[in-house]
């Protein structure tokens, strides 16, 4: 050690109170969180890329999942999780002017750039609600195979996705529901799908226009369709009548795709929820005056450094889950 | 703190005059990358398909990259990490990166080694 340092320098270094990253405690904390909570998603999205590479050939393609935009009928990939994007950079954009607006002390700017904020990410959050339940519902319906492939079905002369109602024959009385009357132990049947095997089946082969369209991803970057023969071939594979998606079963291809989507946008959105939250209660601090009395507008800012987390986090979603 | 800003992006190129001015900037230029990005999605140019690198699309690597420079933009302005000081700014972005790219590598080597084992039949998986 240099032996001519002063004592007074040596308070200073060790006395506390120093800042080596020129950052409060607060500040540092929400940095570690979100360094850690950076990894678990990317934790996610690599688990994600593992079960892609794995299944390459037959993923799903995005573009064919994602078509629907609320009150408009037709197809249209892409352009309303676009949309959603942009909802979400706005709202980020709308907090850094409150942080800013913060920084030069100005309260009833802050409580409106807050308030557009908090707008942002419920529109957000109710986007993907609504993503989440056209998923489910599903749009077309598919068989699925013995080994869980899914088989869905193209109209042969246009190329167009078929849907089970245009072909399916209606056989009357192929199944019986379970009745009340005759169990002890009655539980209520629950969902069924609209058609049955069987009625799919006999619907292909009445129907000379439908072939089957099989997961596997061909050099044009497209599903193979199968020809009218290999066609009638393939379905003697089906075991299940699919619609829509969950956990176990999915109308759109590999399940795993279905897993991954619900678990990651899942964690996503349960983050955009607790920022909605977490900014509510800043926001009315605000309008308390807590940061007012406080002397600096610093809470802003770290719900502000979350609430950009969020948004960074659903740029990367958006490419892997939807672009790549 | 973070209360002098610096205003410059693409290193100098474009000058801003006050912090809000800046915000509004970025946010163009980030309007701009997704706009491209959604475009190059629904249009989907065959060239771009058609050539690989490093057995990936073009425009799957063009997707990543788009999305790195969205997420620099998000990080460094949104998140001013342009303002703080360089060690903390170091600590923050390159522990994940490397432990990401890491993680990232053996994940994907093994997915494909996976593919391989069901696609060389040893496992009957479509049937």
């Amino acid at each position: 050690m240099d032996s001519t340092v002063t004592s007074a320098t040596e308070e200073n270094v060790w006395g506390g109170g120093n800042r080596p990253l020129g950052a409060s405690y607060g500040k540092l904390m929400m940095w570690f969180f979100l360094v850690s909570d950076a990894l678990t998603f990317s934790g996610f999205l690599a688990a994600y890329g593992f079960s892609r590479f794995k299944f390459i050939e037959t993923w799903p393609i995005a573009d064919q999942v994602f078509t629907h935009v609320p009150f408009f009928h037709g197809n249209y990939p892409m352009y309303y999780v676009a949309f959603m994007t942009f909802i979400l950079i706005m709202s980020s954009v709308t907090m850094v002017l409150a942080v800013d607006a913060g920084h030069n002390n100005k309260k009833n700017a802050v409580i409106w750039y807050m308030f557009l904020t908090i707008i942002g990410g419920a529109i957000f959050v109710g986007s993907q609600a609504w993503e989440w339940a056209t998923f489910i519902r599903g749009d077309y319906g598919a068989v699925e195979t013995k080994g869980g492939r899914i088989l869905q079905f193209v109209k042969a002369d246009t190329g167009e996705r078929a849907a089970l109602a245009d072909f399916a024959k209606t056989i009357p009385d192929s199944r019986t529901g379970h009745e009340r009357k005759n169990g002890v132990w009655f539980f209520d049947e629950g969902y069924r799908p609209s058609y049955d095997l069987n009625e799919v089946v006999e619907g292909l082969k009445a129907n000379p226009n439908i072939v089957v369209r099989t997961e596997t991803i061909n050099e044009e970057g497209e599903k193979t369709v199968l020809s009218r023969q290999a066609s009638l071939e393939k379905i003697k594979d089906g075991t299940l009548v699919v619609e829509g998606a969950n956990l176990v079963h999915n109308e759109y291809g590999s399940r795993l795709f279905a897993d991954f989507f619900f678990f990651i946008t899942g964690f996503h959105g349960f983050h955009v929820f607790s920022g909605v939250m977490i900014n509510l209660i800043i926001f009315f601090n605000v309008i308390l005056g807590t940061y007012e009395r406080r002397g600096h507008y610093e809470m802003v800012e770290k719900v502000g450094l979350y609430w950009h987390f969020v948004d960074l986090v659903w740029v990367f979603v958006f490419t892997f889950f939807y672009l790549v | 703190m973070a209360h002098e800003h610096k205003l410059e992006i693409f290193r100098g190129l474009l000058k801003f005059k006050s912090n809000t001015q800046k915000i509004w900037g970025v946010l163009i230029f980030l309007t701009i990358v997704t706009a491209v990005e959604v475009a190059l999605g629904i249009v989907k140019p065959a060239i771009l398909i058609q050539l690989t690198f490093l057995g990936m699309k073009l425009l799957n690597w063009i997707f990543i990259t788009l999305t790195l420079v969205k997420a620099y933009y998000i990080a460094w302005d949104f998140m001013h990490l342009r303002d703080e000081k360089t060690a903390l700014r170091r600590a923050i972005v390159w522990t994940p990166i490397f432990l990401v790219a890491y993680l990232v590598f053996i994940l994907l080597f093994e997915a494909d080694y996976v593919y391989n084992v069901y696609k060389d039949g040893f496992v009957m998986w479509d049937f």
